[in-house]
C-alpha cells in the first residue's frame, strides 16, 4: 500500500480493474467447483437439519409438554430463541440501509450475505412463536380474514404484532436483498457459459440491461427502502421488546426495553457478520475485497454497541432500586443472587468484559481472536434473551409460584439444530449467487480512483 | 433514418467525454448502460419517467390507513370484547401494526414501480444481441447514439473519443 495510504482501504491494490473484481466475485460460483470441503460442510449440517425437523415434528405431534416450560416459568428456550434469532435477523437489513444512508462505502463487501442473512435468521425466527403457540395448527387465526366463526384478531396482542412485524419483515427483507441483487444477476447471467446458468440467471434478472435509466430507477428504489428499512427494523424489534414490556411482570415492564432490544440485536447481529464475514472470505478467497479494514471498523461497531449494551443494564439495576417497588428490586436481587446467577455472571462476561477487548487494535484486526470474541457475544446474546425470560418467570409477584426451569432434551435440540439449518442455508447462497455486491465494490473501485 | 450506433469504451469518464462530444454535434445521445451508476450520466441523458417514491408513498400511507380502519372496524364496530378494561377504541396500540403493514405495502408496490419504469420484466432486447454487450454488465461502459444523419461521421467522432468498438444497432 506504499504511496496510496488511505486511498485503497477497502479493495485490495491487485485486484482494483472492474474485469478482475467481476472475476473475484463471480467464478468462485461460475467457474471453480464447490470442492471437497463444501461437500463435508453440508454432510455435517444434515444432522442439525435433520434434529430441527425432528424437534419440529415432535412437537407438532406430541406438543409442548416435550419443552421445560412448567406452569410458573411458561415461556423458555422456543422465545429466546426467537429473539436471538430475530436479532440476528435484524442485523443485515439495519446495517446495510444504515451504512447506504450514512454513505459508509464500505458496506458494498458485507451488505449481501449481511441481507442474506437478515432472510435466514428471521425465516427460522418465524418457526419458534409457531411452535410454542401450544396450538400450533390455529396458527392462521392470527390473520384477519372472513371465517365462520365471526371472529377477529385480538389487535391488543402482542402475538398478533409479532405475526405482522416477522411477515412485514421477511418480505421486505427478501425484497430489499432481492433489488441489491438484480445487477448482479445480469452479471452472472452474461458470464455464464451453460445454457442451463443463462436460462436460470437470464430469468431471475428480468431483462436488466444496466441502462442508465435503470440505475436511476434503481437507485432511488433502493434508497427509499433504506430509508424506510431504518425504522421498520427498529420496529420489529421494539415490537418483540413489547412482548416482554407491555407486561406487567417485575423486570419486563421497563420502557428501556424497545430500544435496548434494539441495540442488542444490532449487537449480535454485527457479531454474527463479522463470523460469517470471516468464513465466506476464507471459503472464497475474497481477501481482496473484505481487507481487515472492514475488521476493523466492525469491530469498533460491536465495541460501541457492548458499551450500549452494559449501560442498559445498569440503567435496569438503576431503575429497579430508584423506582422503590419492591418486587422490581427483588428481581435485580435474584438475578445476582439466585437459580441462575452464574449463568447471569456469564452474561456480562461475554456481553460487558470480553468485548472491551475491541479498545485495542491488535484484537479488530487479528481474525481469529475476532471472531473468537463474536462467539462469545453471541453466546452471551443468548444467554441474555434467556435470562430474561427466566429470571422474571421464575421470581415474579406470586412467592408460592416461585419455580426453576427444567432444560429438556427437546430444548437443546431447538437451540442447536437450527444452527446446522441457517450454516447449510448459507452454503447453498454461496455457491448459487454472488455474496458481494459486484456493482457497488465496482462502484468504489472507481470512486478511489482504483480503477483505471 | 440510420440505425443508432453502439460505442464501447473503457472508462466512465471517457463515455461521458464522447457523450458531450457527440451531442455538441447534434447528434441525439439515447441511453448508456454501465456496470455502475456513473453519476454524471444522471443528467446529460433524458430522465426516465420515475414515480417511485410517489407510488411508495401513497401505497404505504393508503395500505397503514386501511389497516388501522379493519381494525377500528372490527374492535368497536363488529367484534367489541372488553379486555382488561381498556377502550375499545386503543388508537395507540392500534398503531403497530399499520406501520408494519405499511411499509411492507410501500416496498412491494415500489418495487413493482421500479420494474415498470424500466420496462422489466423483459428477458430480451435488441441491445442484447450487440457484440460486447455482456460486457457492460462487467467491466465495460457502452453509449448508445442517434446519429443525426449519416452514420458515418458519427462513427469516426465516437472512434476519435476513444471507442473501442462501435457497431449498429439492428432492432
Amino acid at each position: 500500500m506504499s504511496g496510496g495510504g488511505q486511498a485503497h482501504r477497502w479493495i485490495v491494490p491487485e485486484r482494483l480493474g472492474y474485469g478482475a473484481i467481476t472475476a473475484a466475485v463471480a467464478d468462485p460460483i461460475q467457474k471453480r467447483g464447490p470442492g471437497k470441503l463444501w461437500f463435508y460442510a453440508v454432510l455435517a449440517t444434515l444432522p442439525f437439519v435433520l434434529l430441527t425437523l425432528g424437534a419440529i415434528g415432535a412437537v407438532l405431534t406430541v406438543g409442548i409438554g416435550l419443552s421445560g416450560v412448567n406452569t410458573t416459568v411458561v415461556w423458555g428456550f422456543s422465545i429466546a430463541n426467537y429473539v436471538w434469532w430475530i436479532g440476528i435477523g435484524n442485523a443485515g437489513t439495519l446495517i446495510s440501509s444504515m451504512l447506504l444512508l450514512t454513505r459508509q462505502r464500505w458496506r458494498a463487501s458485507i451488505n449481501r450475505f449481511a441481507e442474506a442473512m437478515t432472510l435466514f435468521a428471521a425465516g427460522i425466527a418465524g418457526i419458534f412463536p409457531i411452535i410454542h403457540l401450544g396450538r400450533p395448527l390455529y396458527a392462521y387465526w392470527l390473520a384477519p380474514y372472513p371465517n365462520t366463526m365471526h371472529l377477529w384478531p385480538q389487535w391488543r396482542s402482542a402475538l398478533v404484532w409479532d405475526f405482522w412485524a416477522i411477515l412485514s419483515y421477511i418480505l421486505f427483507s427478501a425484497l430489499f436483498w432481492f433489488t441489491g441483487l438484480l445487477p448482479d444477476l445480469a452479471t452472472l447471467r452474461d458470464r455464464a457459459t451453460t445454457r442451463t446458468g443463462q436460462v436460470i440467471y437470464g430469468a431471475l434478472a428480468l431483462g436488466w440491461r444496466n441502462s442508465a435509466r435503470h440505475w436511476q430507477v434503481y437507485e432511488t428504489y433502493h434508497k427509499t427502502m433504506a430509508a424506510l428499512a431504518v425504522p421498520l427494523v427498529c420496529s420489529v424489534h421494539s415490537i418483540v421488546g413489547l412482548d416482554f414490556a407491555a407486561s406487567l411482570m417485575p423486570g419486563w415492564q421497563e420502557s428501556i426495553f424497545p430500544p435496548y432490544f434494539v441495540v442488542g440485536a444490532m449487537y449480535s447481529g454485527f457479531a454474527m457478520v463479522v463470523v460469517i464475514a470471516i468464513v465466506i472470505r476464507w471459503g472464497l478467497n475474497l481477501q481482496a475485497v473484505i481487507t481487515r479494514a472492514h475488521f476493523d471498523v466492525m469491530g469498533k461497531v460491536m465495541l460501541f454497541a457492548s458499551i450500549v449494551m452494559t449501560l442498559s443494564y445498569a440503567t435496569e439495576w438503576f431503575t429497579a432500586w430508584y423506582g422503590g417497588e419492591h418486587p422490581d428490586r427483588d428481581v435485580v436481587r435474584y438475578f445476582f443472587t439466585g437459580d441462575y446467577r452464574w449463568f447471569y455472571y456469564a452474561l456480562i462476561a461475554c456481553n460487558c468484559v470480553v468485548p472491551q477487548a475491541l479498545w485495542f487494535p491488535f484484537a479488530r484486526r487479528t481474525l481469529w481472536l475476532l471472531a473468537g470474541i463474536s462467539v462469545v457475544i453471541n453466546i452471551g446474546m443468548w444467554l441474555e434473551r434467556i435470562l430474561i425470560v427466566w429470571n422474571t418467570l421464575s421470581h415474579g409477584h406470586a412467592m408460592s409460584l416461585w419455580r426453576t426451569y427444567h432444560t429438556s432434551l427437546y430444548d437443546l435440540a431447538i437451540l442447536f439444530g437450527p444452527l446446522g439449518l441457517f450454516v447449510l442455508g448459507f452454503l447453498v447462497l454461496v455457491r448459487i449467487f454472488p455474496v458481494v455486491s459486484m456493482h457497488e465494490v465496482r462502484q468504489i473501485s472507481h470512486d478511489e480512483g482504483a480503477a483505471a | 433514418m440510420s440505425a443508432p450506433l453502439l460505442a464501447e469504451f473503457e472508462t466512465p469518464d471517457a463515455l461521458v467525454r464522447a457523450l458531450r462530444l457527440v451531442r455538441g454535434d447534434g447528434h441525439r445521445p439515447l441511453d448508456a448502460y454501465t456496470p455502475f451508476p456513473v453519476e454524471d450520466l444522471a443528467g446529460a441523458l433524458p430522465p426516465p419517467r420515475n414515480p417511485v417514491r410517489l407510488v411508495m408513498a401513497l401505497a404505504g400511507f393508503g395500505a397503514a390507513g386501511a389497516m388501522y380502519a379493519l381494525q377500528w372496524y372490527s374492535a368497536v364496530i363488529d367484534y367489541p370484547l372488553n379486555s382488561g378494561g381498556r377502550p375499545l377504541h386503543s388508537w395507540s396500540v392500534f398503531t403497530l401494526v399499520p406501520f408494519e403493514f405499511g411499509v411492507l405495502a410501500a416496498a412491494v408496490a415500489g418495487f413493482a414501480t421500479m420494474l415498470r419504469a424500466c420496462g422489466l420484466p423483459r428477458l430480451n432486447h435488441p441491445v442484447h444481441d450487440m457484440p460486447q454487450f455482456e460486457r457492460a454488465s462487467q467491466d465495460r461502459f457502452l453509449l448508445l447514439v442517434a446519429p443525426k444523419d449519416e452514420p458515418g461521421p458519427l462513427r469516426r467522432r465516437l472512434e476519435e473519443a476513444g471507442a473501442l468498438l462501435v457497431s449498429e444497432l439492428r432492432a
